[in-house]
């Protein structure tokens, strides 16, 4: 900023280029600075499964893994995360090779309307990664933040206490 | 007759689409050069627009168009044209009409941009001046202010007839109790936001996505209201994120969308904000008053159930509250009333179970207080009173298995160990109470259309103009046409949610799986019917002797069971015909003798336990059993979820749900999903259990089906009410039941 | 969302700089609070500063015997920090107490310290607000005001602050280090959040050109009796009616030093050092609890909506102070209160 040594540090409005890792490719947007991630990724870049349930932080359904950590997509810029990985619902499986948890939601009938889904699944996924769940209690509070208004919850959890199992008797 | 897939438990075959993210929802389809609108929401809720600005607005590059009702291009001007199908009595509500202001966070402006992010900076740049008008939102001030609606709406039977004399015997009665309960306002709130997105394509003709549970009641609304061919208007909509009601009549938004792509001759998306999706579309807030008479020995002797809800000033929004009560209990003298306040709010809308949830919860909570009253067991005292026929009209049922519901509930929940005495269960600090209560809903079955077509492979697909709202119709779809015509489950393809398809009705009313079912059904048989014309009259057909009696269709054969030298393969008929493809619509509506001859209902007995933190007023639900008879169950699997997406629903109408309405400001202010609390995972226990109870009834729908997408809210509220008085021996009859009320 | 400048920034200095040169910049981190704030067009900076890229992430030990925590530090990362767990346990708990795994994730310590107070009408630009545009008036006294104050508010302003981190920050005393144009500096935590009076408009006591470094804890921690309950509308993800940090120290069967604080009641996270004194030196029984939560409470006021909120208190803080008491903390997994 004072310096124009770096063009990052200088401030502007502009549209600029921000190059996202997005489910194992690189992407290169062109925004401004306020297009929120969840805006980039379902405007710019066609990624549709990240869904916008209230753009406020307060339902979940725009869950990420940035960095592999999840997030509210939402709730942040897309251009704070220049050169971050990206993981989507669509990075997580495709029709044809689904994730045993995207598997699992489906055999625990785990949705219905299936708007909040891929924020539940890479939400799921990211707690599976953090490891503090070990009972159904646990799933449940640290789950608390995506809604899910079909009410599909119970079925939710038996899916990940599934996929949890079956991903610590993996070989 | 063995089944394959009716009646077991199938995933559904949408799930792959769902799980991926691959499901495109309506505001999702691309579409190229698209705009995008953004809307203006006014801040008061009642007057008169004296200014509107759009010069800054319309300044920021990448703006397209600001539109108001000064600019707004022409419409239709007679009621008629803007009421859609299931559009209450009255003036339907027509955005950016004039200066006039009906609600708070009415639409004012449309910011139409090149990019939503422009849209959006934009809309918060056009200035609105009103003259304010004095506004009433509050029902409770205004009841004596209550109507009887004039003008009764299509399809909302009105109270029943009085039965006897009801204040007389009460009067009389040796017991009683006389109860008031009151409902908050309650939206909808599905995770999917309204959208809109129109394509605009040459010589006018429109491609409209929208989030509906109704694409050829949108289609009609849209021709209607902006004088348009249907053959220029197709409405698309495969993916609903969830509506529960509140996509059943066209919202503004696809006005809105729909009237900036044809003035623009542009592609045009709106999108609602959250905030925005609370200034339409809620469950009324009512007070309802609940009088019961009865004997020592718990049969009643009279029952009055008086409800007022409230409406818009400019419909009549009605929906079957009090008529439950009647339905359920045989009172002798009986009297129903129901009755509309006009308010300064939009007009309500029909939310799962609309009516029911209300009513039963004010029954079915005033029977509990007269067991008490009584000191008889809830359930005897429901037992004492069970009726073989519609009390209100005295008609027999197509079937009713509720006592069944009442013993397999009662026996899984462990009803018989319950103490009946309230504060009487204890575990640790927590009070532990169980409470119990009846739900019904209607059992419809409408007129619907469906075609399908067999094509070599084989592969089938089915198609109707019907919704997929999340309740699973793609699935019992594939499901009917793969057992109709023995195929594999992935041979068959489903086509749904788009106007061009054959005619639907709305998909609502829990009557979706039994009307489109029977007419996907009849479709198959259609083809099945032409199929073994075909296979019969093959050279040296194997089946030349045989009747369409006698065969089976499995394993994509047509085929004599126990003799599998006789068979030929859908595939050999299909070509040997010449012919590419079979193709067969059906219609099917109800018998209309049986209408009239027989109430048709579903029915279930649902038992609660709640834990109470007595101290600090925490209640939290630990156990439900919903013991379900609604007919033929098609699929065990989205069947359940049905039921049990409905019980959530229910513990939050219990415990968390409720628009807070400032009545100084006559606007609601928790429009967010921070503040109107729904369940979360943390809320719901894991034992929810659904029984189904087996309900063999040909009579309601050609298929036995009778739905199950409301049954599982209705009854709901009131087990745990119940429950929560028998761990703490307190009444809350004002939902929902928070900390405050427990202290 | 109105539009803006965005720059990063590489070191604390020039952030500082650029928050100094433009009064309606503001520095964004986890932005969970202040995106949402400027989607509700309620935040309008021209300026935004990334500071996600200052070395500010770290959780160490002090020279003192306490830890400090980076302003960066993401509310998950401290929550779940082995020493904070270990030796500030009621720290831990209150963050995960509050929000959703997701929010943590995003959200920073400095962050949580300035987010705004929550209130329907401050995020509804389509109602009067004194806190958004001073003098415009405060509908929520004779309005909506479930999860507002009961302490501490004036005749401008209800609001309360919705954090769960900074109730157990307040009653662990913690200091909170800034940086200015003129250099560093620290603030009490108890000085740190403002109460309405006649600025409703300012939350807190931090300058405008002051960027939040670090949180410094000292080394009494509390670790063997505290409990942070937090009550609310539902079981999860929802902002507290009320919510207790207590934490105990003992001499045989006497409260040597006790520290009492309490979320959603007031403006600001409300610590009261009378009512811990009333503690001090008394047994830890039910009576002690009592006094001490009426001390606390002598001067709450509740409006239409809320006044419950002043019994449901009392009764919170004697079972926070007999949870804390009896060693077995609130666990903010089970639903189940203790």
């Amino acid at each position: 900023m004072g310096t124009e040594a770096s063009a990052a540090g200088v401030f502007s409005a502009a549209v600029r280029p921000v190059t996202l890792s997005v489910n194992g490719a690189d992407r290169e947007l062109r925004i401004a600075p306020w297009t929120t991630l969840l805006d980039g990724l379902r405007e710019y870049l066609g990624l549709t499964g990240t869904k916008k349930g209230c753009d406020h932080g307060q339902c979940g359904a725009c869950t990420v893994l940035v960095d592999g950590v999840r997030i509210n997509s939402c709730l942040t810029l897309a251009v704070m995360h220049e050169g971050a990985t990206i993981r989507t619902i669509e990075g997580i499986g495709a029709e044809g090779a689904l994730h045993p948890l995207q598997q699992a939601f489906i055999d625990h009938d785990a949705f219905q309307c299936g708007y909040c889904t891929p924020g539940q699944i890479c939400s799921a996924t990211g707690l599976i990664a953090e490891g503090r769940a070990r009972t159904p209690e646990e799933i449940r509070e640290l789950m608390s933040g995506n809604l899910c208004r079909c009410g599909a919850y119970p079925n939710i959890v038996a899916a990940i206490e599934h996929a949890m199992r079956v991903a610590e008797t993996a070989p | 007759m063995s089944m394959t897939y009716l009646g077991k438990a199938v995933s559904r075959v949408d799930g792959p689409a769902k799980v991926t993210g691959a499901a495109r929802y309506a505001g999702e389809f691309p579409v190229p050069e698209l705009t995008y609108g953004v809307v203006v929401s006014s801040t008061i809720a009642r007057g008169k627009i004296t200014r509107i600005d759009s010069a800054a607005a319309l300044g920021v590059p990448g703006v397209v168009q600001v539109f108001t009702h000064e600019n707004r291009p022409h419409t239709a001007y007679l009621n008629r044209s803007w009421r859609d199908e299931v559009a209450p009595p009255g003036a339907p509500f027509r955005p950016l009409y004039d200066a006039e202001i009906h609600f708070s966070a009415q639409p004012v402006a449309l910011v139409v941009a090149e990019d939503f992010e422009t849209a959006r900076y934009a809309a918060s740049l056009v200035r609105v001046e009103y003259e304010q008008g004095p506004h009433t939102t509050d029902l409770e001030r205004e009841r004596g202010t209550a109507y009887v609606p004039p003008k009764k709406r299509n399809g909302i039977a009105p109270p029943p007839d009085p039965r006897g004399n009801a204040v007389e015997a009460l009067a009389a009665a040796p017991r009683k109790i006389a109860r008031q309960y009151v409902s908050p306002f309650e939206h909808h709130n599905p995770m999917e936001p309204f959208a809109t997105t129109v394509l605009w394509q040459d010589a006018g003709r429109l491609t409209v996505f929208d989030k509906t549970q109704g694409v050829q009641n949108v289609q009609s609304y849209i021709t209607s209201v902006f004088g348009l061919k249907a053959a220029n208007v197709q409405v698309i909509s495969p993916f609903v994120g969830g509506a529960f009601g509140s996509g059943l009549r066209p919202q503004y938004q696809v006005f809105l969308a729909v009237m900036a792509a044809t003035e623009l001759e542009r592609s045009v998306r709106v999108t609602l904000t959250r905030q925005q999706m609370f200034s339409f579309s809620y469950r009324p807030n009512t007070i309802q008053a609940i009088s019961l008479g009865a004997r020592p020995d718990g049969k009643l002797l009279a029952l009055t159930h008086e409800a007022i809800g409230n409406t818009s000033q400019h419909e009549d929004y009605q929906e079957t509250v009090v008529n439950w009560s009647g339905l359920l209990y045989g009172a002798e003298n009986a009297s129903f009333i129901y009755k509309l306040v006009k308010t300064d709010w939009a007009s309500p809308a029909d939310m799962r179970a609309p009516g029911a949830t209300l009513g039963v919860f004010a029954i079915e909570t005033a029977i509990d207080e007269l067991a008490y009253e009584l000191s008889l067991d809830p359930l005897a005292l429901r037992l004492a009173n069970y009726t073989e026929r519609d009390e209100n009209d005295g008609k027999p049922f197509t079937s009713k298995e509720l006592r069944a519901c009442y013993q397999q509930g009662a026996e899984r929940f462990g009803w018989s160990k319950r103490n009946p005495a309230p504060r009487s269960m204890t575990e640790g600090r927590e009070l532990i109470g169980w409470g119990m209560a009846t739900g019904a809903w209607e059992a419809l079955h409408m007129k619907a259309a469906a075609r399908a077509t067999l094509r070599a492979g084989p592969m089938l697909e089915v198609a109707s103009a019907t919704a997929d709202i999340g309740t699973g119709t793609y699935t019992i779809m594939a499901q009917i046409a793969a057992e109709t015509l023995g195929v594999p489950i992935e041979a068959v393809s489903v086509k749904l949610g788009d106007s061009s398809l054959p005619k639907s009705p709305i998909e609502g009313g829990s009557w979706t799986a039994a009307s489109i079912g029977a007419a996907v059904q009849a479709a198959c048989e259609t083809v099945r019917g032409k199929l073994f014309k075909l296979a019969r009259g093959l050279e040296n057909s194997p089946l030349a002797n045989a009747d369409i009696e006698h065969v089976e269709f499995a394993d994509g054969t047509i085929r004599l069971p126990g003799d599998p030298s006789r068979s030929v393969p859908i595939d050999r008929a299909l070509a040997a015909a010449g012919t590419e493809a079979l193709e067969a619509e059906e219609t099917v509506g109800p018998g209309l003798i049986s209408s009239r001859r027989f109430s048709r209902n579903t029915h279930s007995a649902v038992f609660a336990e709640v834990r109470v933190d007595e101290e600090l007023g925490i209640a939290r639900v630990t156990r439900v059993v919903n013991a379900v008879a609604a007919g033929r169950i098609l699929n065990l699997k989205t069947g359940g979820s049905q039921v049990m997406g409905g019980v959530v629903m229910g513990i939050g109408m219990a415990l968390h749900e409720e628009t807070m309405p400032d009545h100084a400001l006559g606007r609601f202010m928790n429009h967010n999903l921070a503040e109107y609390h729904i369940p979360v995972h943390a809320d719901i226990p894991a034992a929810i259990e659904v029984i189904f109870v087996e309900e063999h009834d040909p009579e309601v729908s050609p298929l036995g089906v009778k739905g199950l997408g409301e049954i599982g809210i209705v009854g709901t509220a009131a087990a745990i009410g119940n429950a929560i008085y028998h761990a703490t021996g307190k009444r809350v009859r004002d939902l929902p039941i928070t900390i405050d009320k427990l202290l | 969302m109105n539009r803006f400048e965005y720059a990063r920034a590489s070191d604390v200095a020039e952030a500082v700089r650029a928050r100094a040169a433009d009064a309606s910049a503001r520095f964004i981190a986890g932005g969970t609070n202040l995106i949402d704030l400027m989607k509700e067009n309620v935040a309008r900076p021209t300026r935004l500063i990334d500071i996600n890229h200052l070395p500010l992430r770290g959780i160490e030990d002090t020279d003192a015997g306490g830890v400090r925590i980076g302003a960066l530090a993401t509310n998950t990362a401290v929550a779940y920090d082995a020493r904070i767990e270990a030796r500030y346990p009621l720290l831990s708990s209150a963050i995960l107490a509050g929000a959703s795994p997701q929010l943590r994730n995003a959200a920073t310590t400095g962050g949580n310290l300035l987010q705004r107070t929550r209130c329907y009408y401050f995020y509804d630009t389509g109602t009067p607000c004194n806190k958004r545009e001073p003098g415009t008036g405060c509908p929520a006294i004779a309005g909506v005001n479930r999860i507002h104050a009961i302490l501490g508010a004036s005749e401008n302003c209800i609001a309360t602050h919705p954090s769960d981190m900074c109730v157990a920050l307040a009653a662990l005393a913690a200091t909170v280090r800034v940086t200015g144009p003129s250099g560093e500096r620290e603030i009490a935590f108890a000085d740190f959040h403002r109460l309405p009076g006649d600025t409703p408009e300012r939350d807190t006591n931090l300058g405008e050109d002051e960027l939040i470094t670090a949180i410094d804890l000292p080394p009494e921690g509390f670790a063997s009796n505290y409990s942070y309950l937090k009550l609310r509308d539902r079981l999860s993800y929802a902002f507290a009616l009320v919510s207790v940090a207590a934490a105990l120290t003992f001499d045989g069967d006497t409260i040597r030093e006790a520290r009492l604080a309490l979320g959603g009641v007031a403006h600001k996270p409300w610590r009261d050092t009378a009512a811990e004194a009333a503690l001090a030196g008394k047994p830890a029984n039910r009576a002690t609890f009592e006094t001490a939560a009426a001390a606390l409470l002598a001067d709450a006021r509740g409006y239409s909506g809320n006044a419950f909120k002043i019994e449901l208190a009392r009764r919170a803080i004697v079972r926070a102070l007999s949870q804390a008491a009896a060693g077995t903390p609130q666990v903010q997994t089970d639903k189940r209160v203790r």
